[in-house]
């Protein structure tokens, strides 16, 4: 006799069948592909004009473990991550938004075997997709330019999409709790900060240290730390800190937004 | 009541939804047969979209036992979706795709491979009339034609049981008739249909067999005839007097009839033979403005339970 097949343990969070959502994505961005190509463009502006014309003025600034880097290759892995970041609560917010209390996509597709867990994953699994793509254009142009000057940079792909995952997900269980457009306001409160005071543009030495410490505490700080450490090569424990805080932060926003979804959606 | 959750493709005892302190379904018996159209009639309220939503799995049931071909909403809710065609009360199209990718995608979301959700796609065109219309936008389609779409996506993955709530409900005469004659099809092919409604000429058309529900219960059970049969007479007289008359009839109308029931702008009197009301009240020198001899409808019934028309 053989023994029934086991079914898989289910895994934490949905299922295989969140893919279905994904596919979906690409079919609405198969009519309108232009606007992922534009996401592509904001980190470059910022690393052209920041990192290459404030870059000649600045010269060098001391880089991970304190050796004296270039300031475009500074800036340049401060921008991916950040860029990571905004793409991810892009998607995860407005957009994820409008699917939830407008357009009502969810609730019909609940009524199919995808789960709210499944959506969770599925839409926050596209927002990784899309932040891929924009990783990958950025790492190309990086080596044309010249900051490629490390095998460790192919990991900064990877530690991308992790800041792209842990946003989304923190972002999608914020917007669960919306309740109209103008809260979005808030979000931008949080991220426009960050995006200019996690040690992006400048190294964390020019703060007094209560504010360095609080800075440290952020999670785009970690985001920025992390690839910054693998672009120029300096790798060591506080890497795997950073990528444990990320890691950490989205696991619990999809928690919170698997939950959310049942509440909203199955009453 | 007959019926077990083994015999019954829907099975529900004592089912029962609560929000908070409101109760929306209060302890309702039910069983639906495999093959069966099986209606819940009722005013807006009654609890009808609570009731379907359960069965449909995505509203967790508060209190009660359902089960649907045997599986427990609680916990093999993918299980039963999957074999399940769900036309909600309003449309929830996906209006970022357009016709035919509505239907497609939705077969995605069944696990179907992508060649037979285009094969039924078309085929699903067909029947619902869009095939003219599978490039197009949701959004610019007229009300009829949306509902056919819903209609048609909830059936991509061939459901054996669909669940149709309020399924005409804004829908001008024409687009009802099409779409009752695209449901009588699929009973015809062997589909249960359980549908909402609060239009008793719906119900009457459609259902083998239904319940009417007022304020979170199920108040009587039966086929349309018998409900008619047990609940009111063969036939209604409807006298309609001129302005201020009805008000000083005081008895006149008295024995006439087996029942008589006085709306707003009108008296109804039930009886086998209407047309012999309607001259037993002649003969009593009442002058009614217009007199309507008809037959019994659910209307009727529903009036005669609980005192209010269906639609208010």
């Amino acid at each position: 006799m053989t023994l029934p097949l086991r079914v898989a343990p289910p895994l934490m969070f949905g299922s295989l069948r969140a893919f279905r959502l994904i596919e979906r994505n690409l079919y609405v961005y198969r009519h309108g592909w232009i606007v992922i190509v534009s996401g592509f463009f904001e980190p470059l502006f910022y690393l052209l004009s920041i990192g290459f014309g404030l870059g000649q003025l600045v010269g060098t600034v001391p880089g991970p473990g304190g050796t004296e880097i270039p300031y475009q290759l500074f800036i340049a892995p401060a921008l991916l991550a950040s860029s990571s970041m905004n793409g991810a609560v892009t998607e995860a917010t407005l957009n994820f938004f409008f699917k939830l209390k407008y357009q009502k996509t969810f609730e019909s597709i609940l009524s199919t075997p995808l789960s709210t867990a499944d959506i969770a994953l599925g839409e926050l699994g596209w927002a990784l997709i899309r932040g891929a793509l924009y990783t990958g254009g950025f790492l190309v142009v990086m080596v044309a330019l010249g900051l490629g000057v490390s095998a460790w940079l192919l990991l900064t792909l990877p530690a991308a999409l992790l800041i792209s995952f842990a946003f989304g997900a923190v972002g999608m269980a914020a917007t669960s709790f919306m309740r109209t457009w103008q809260d979005f306001d808030l979000i931008q409160l949080v991220v426009l900060p960050m995006f200019l005071f996690s040690g992006t543009f400048y190294p964390l030495d020019a703060y007094p240290e209560p504010v360095r410490l609080l800075v440290q505490l952020t999670p785009l700080y970690h985001g920025v730390d992390l690839v910054r450490s693998l672009a120029v090569g300096v790798v060591g424990p506080s890497t795997v800190v950073h990528a444990a805080y990320l890691t950490v932060m989205g696991v619990l926003g999809l928690l919170i937004v698997s939950r959310r979804l049942d509440k909203l959606l199955l009453r | 009541m007959p019926g077990s959750p083994e015999s019954s493709l829907i099975h529900a005892r004592g089912l029962t939804k609560r929000f908070g302190s409101f109760t929306a379904v209060d302890g309702v018996d039910f069983d639906v047969a495999p093959g069966e159209a099986f209606g819940f009639l009722g005013p807006n309220g009654a609890g009808k979209t609570s009731t379907m939503r359960m069965i449909g799995c995505v509203s967790p049931v508060t209190d009660g036992t359902l089960t649907v071909r045997g599986l427990d909403p609680r916990t093999d809710g993918p299980e039963i979706r999957a074999r399940l065609g769900v036309v909600p009360q309003q449309d929830t199209l996906d209006t970022e795709l357009t016709v035919r990718e509505n239907l497609v995608l939705y077969g995605r979301y069944f696990g179907l491979p992508r060649a037979e959700c285009g094969r039924r796609a078309d085929e699903l065109l067909g029947f619902a009339q869009l095939t003219e219309r599978q490039n197009d936008e949701v959004e610019p389609l007229s009300g009829g034609m949306k509902r056919r779409l819903t209609i048609a996506r909830a059936l991509i993955n061939q459901p054996d049981l669909l669940l149709l709530d309020e399924p005409t409900t804004g829908l001008d005469p024409q687009a009802r008739h099409l779409l009752w004659d695209r449901l009588y099809r699929l009973k015809q092919r062997g589909v249960t249909l359980v549908l909402t409604t609060h239009y008793m000429d719906e119900a009457e058309q459609l259902c083998d067999r239904l319940v009417v529900m007022d304020k979170a219960k199920i108040v009587a059970e039966g086929s349309p005839r018998q409900l008619i049969d047990r609940y009111s007479t063969r036939e209604v007289t409807e006298l309609r007097f001129g302005p201020g008359v009805q008000e000083r009839l005081d008895g006149q109308l008295d024995g006439l009839a087996d029942r008589i029931e006085h709306l707003a702008d009108r008296v109804l009197l039930y009886a086998d033979d209407g047309e012999a009301v309607a001259v037993a009240a002649h003969e009593r020198g009442l002058n009614p403005e217009t007199v309507l001899v008809r037959r019994s409808t659910l209307e009727d019934v529903f009036l005669r339970l609980t005192g209010r028309s269906l639609v208010e």
